[in-house]
């Protein structure tokens, strides 16, 4: 029985992909580490979406040491399959599981609702329950600080925005964009190619070819792939990158980009579940929460405008200024939000119009 | 709209079309003997992996592309042995193919995911290239965009002026009656199904080569499957293959075009980015509506085995 266990033990170690060495592996035998389960969308890969959680994972694990013992299970669809993963991996003991794409939302209430032992977290969800936690990142607070740069940057004022599909998250990203870069220069003027797909290297491409055949001389996307910041450093024209610093990919033209950070909260609340002091809640974390920040800025970005984006770093961090203060005007003219007045999470979190600047109309989602 | 968009709009239309025209070419050939091979998707990214690592380690696009063409000949193989010798279904077969070709192609590019290559630099035709609008689109392309045309005519002159050529469309319209004069027929359907291969290697090669220097997984995107419909939409006909992808390929990039301008249009972009299947539909169903031309075309065998009698 003794080996049995030590078998299915040693198996749950090799699976979850954490290089525990043999000797460690008894210590952890007394301290019972807890049991973490991700699920991630895609492949990790080396940039993106999925990339910046298994970061996140990563320095949580150097964090918590051998409290933990994770598994990562990687490209799992939006079906069925995640409801199989998530309860294998409930089954299996993983104290908490946590499922990092907006599609896995129902499969997650669903699997939370068998397990009520098990805790659960959502990443970019809604809908929450008895064990089921939610959270979130501010990423328009990164988009405005890219925007800041680009306003500043951009020769042409025609800023491209190669974008995926038509939903509050990416058109706030957009209106976000162009509201730092109007701040700035109320010149700028924003474009935006829908792709109608999260990941097509080739149409992404296209996309951004299109955007600078048209006299874009800044490109930002909110695709999957690297291969905006590829084409704009072979075109020579500036990138904000999305999701990862992809300063490998752009060498010479990256400005900067909007990063998401998760290992903050991922080590924080496993440490609760850790400390049997977890709660479900819903954090809709930004750069106070070390949850949203910028790469480093190109070294052509003069000394000026990098104070100036910095300062407005910290000022969104400390609160003092919000992206969407009043007035937000529509791209009709249109007072959305008053002078005087922030926008709500709400109104933001629904957001279906272009604020001005944006050319173009908004396709209806 | 001032020429340099124009230019713009014509040349993105073109690379846009090549790996279309590679794949579905290669894949009209295999067909025409009989052959059906559903697995151009896989097929395509083995040779889009197998050209990027190639070329990544040689610092040679022209060796990539030759060992993107061989593998995708093996692979091919594989899929020739199973559904020639064995006899085993080509549909069933085929998808398997393109799941495991995907498969495999993200499995061997892991390590190859953060790397990017050089670009490569069109190669410009003298003279020609220096017509205005026109010439800088057709005439300042990667040179597989040039291959991509000579392999169309040398298709024609095959199917239609050659003798082999004849061969292989007899096997595939009466396997019995060519084994019956004396012709082999899983030889000519081992030879056609690997130069399938080749082609659809090649334009995977194409993807990961020129048109996006990189590689990371998914990154055919379906274009195996388009190249696919692609041959049965031009009622297997080379030059409408040609055709086909350019008009493809055109009303995805105009589109894109049309979205970049910024004119308040008021279309959904969702029916935009549907518009290019829709439009390759329409006209190649226009220029098909006489059913003889289908039923002249298509290979009359496709998909059926064949087990010569001792």
């Amino acid at each position: 029985m003794t080996s049995r266990r030590t078998a299915v033990k040693t198996l749950g170690v090799a699976l979850g992909g954490t290089a525990l060495p043999l000797a460690s592996m008894r210590s952890a035998f007394a301290a019972e580490p807890v049991k973490v389960g991700f699920v991630y969308i895609s492949p990790i890969s080396d940039a993106g979406w999925t990339y910046q959680h298994e970061l996140g994972r990563r320095e949580m694990v150097k964090a918590l040491g051998d409290k933990v013992q994770t598994k990562v299970v990687e490209n799992v669809p939006e079906g069925p399959d995640a409801e199989r993963v998530f309860r294998e991996l409930a089954q299996s003991g993983h104290k908490i599981v946590f499922g990092t794409s907006f599609g896995y939302m129902n499969y997650m209430v669903k699997v939370a609702q068998q397990f009520p032992n098990n805790d659960f977290e959502h990443c970019t969800g809604y809908k929450t329950g008895k064990n089921l936690g939610i959270y979130n990142g501010r990423f328009y607070q990164g988009r405005y600080l890219c925007g800041l740069v680009a306003g500043k940057m951009t020769k042409s004022n025609i800023i491209g925005f190669v974008a995926a599909f038509p939903i509050p998250e990416v058109v706030m990203a957009i209106n976000s964009f162009i509201r730092g870069a109007r701040a700035v220069n109320p010149k700028a003027e924003m474009r935006v190619i829908w792709a109608n797909t999260w990941y097509d290297p080739g149409k992404e491409r296209a996309a951004a070819e299109a955007l600078v055949a048209q006299g874009a001389d800044v490109l930002t996307h909110h695709t999957d792939s690297t291969v905006v910041a590829q084409f704009a450093e072979q075109k020579g024209v500036w990138v904000c990158s999305y999701h990862s610093d992809m300063r490998k990919y752009a060498p010479t033209k990256q400005l900067t980009a909007s990063e998401e950070i998760w290992g903050g909260y991922y080590t924080k609340t496993i440490g609760k579940v850790v400390d049997g002091t977890w709660k479900p809640d819903n954090t809709w974390g930004g750069i106070k929460e070390g949850m949203i920040d910028i790469a480093p800025l190109n070294p052509a970005v003069p000394a000026d405008v990098k104070a100036m984006v910095l300062q407005a770093k910290e000022d969104i961090g400390s609160g003092k200024r919000h992206p969407f203060e009043g007035p937000v005007v529509d791209q009709a003219g249109k007072t959305v939000v008053p002078k005087g007045q922030n926008i709500t999470d709400d109104a933001l979190s629904k957001m279906d119009y272009y604020v001005e600047g944006v050319a173009g109309k908004l396709p209806k989602s | 709209m001032d020429t340099t968009i124009l230019t713009s709009i014509f040349s993105a239309s073109i690379v846009a079309g090549t790996p279309l025209i590679i794949a579905a070419l290669g894949e009209l050939v295999t067909e025409k003997s009989g052959v059906l091979n559903l697995g151009l998707e896989g097929l395509m990214s083995i040779g889009a992996i197998t050209g990027f690592v190639v070329t990544n380690h040689s610092g040679s696009p022209v060796l990539g592309v030759l060992a993107a063409m061989i593998a995708g000949m093996a692979a091919s193989l594989v899929f020739a042995i199973i559904v020639l010798n064995l006899t085993a279904n080509q549909v069933a077969t085929g998808l398997a193919l393109a799941i495991f070709g995907v498969g495999l192609a993200a499995f061997v590019g892991k390590p190859y995911e953060s790397v990017a290559l050089p670009p490569i630099e069109p190669l410009h035709i003298p003279l020609l290239s220096s017509i205005p609008v026109i010439g800088p689109a057709l005439f300042q392309q990667q040179w597989l965009v040039y291959f991509s045309w000579l392999l169309c005519a040398g298709v024609i002159w095959f199917l239609y002026r050659s003798r082999p050529g004849l061969v292989l469309r007899a096997v595939g319209e009466s396997p019995t009656s060519a084994h019956a004069v004396g012709y082999s027929v899983l030889t000519i359907r081992y030879l056609a199904t690997m130069f399938g291969g080749a082609m659809a290697g090649i334009g995977g090669a194409f993807m990961s080569l020129f048109y996006t220097p990189m590689w990371s997984e998914g990154m055919v995107a379906g274009r195996g499957w388009i190249a696919l419909a692609l041959v049965v939409f031009a009622t297997w006909r080379p030059l409408r293959v040609l055709i086909g992808a350019y008009l493809f390929g055109g009303v995805m990039i105009a589109q894109l075009f049309v979205q970049g301008s910024g004119l308040p249009i008021e279309i959904p972009s969702q029916f935009l980015s549907a518009l290019p299947y829709l439009a390759t539909v329409v006209v190649l169903v226009i220029i098909s509506r006489n059913l003889n031309t289908i039923r002249l075309n298509s290979p009359v065998s496709l998909g059926q085995s064949f087990r010569p009698d001792a």
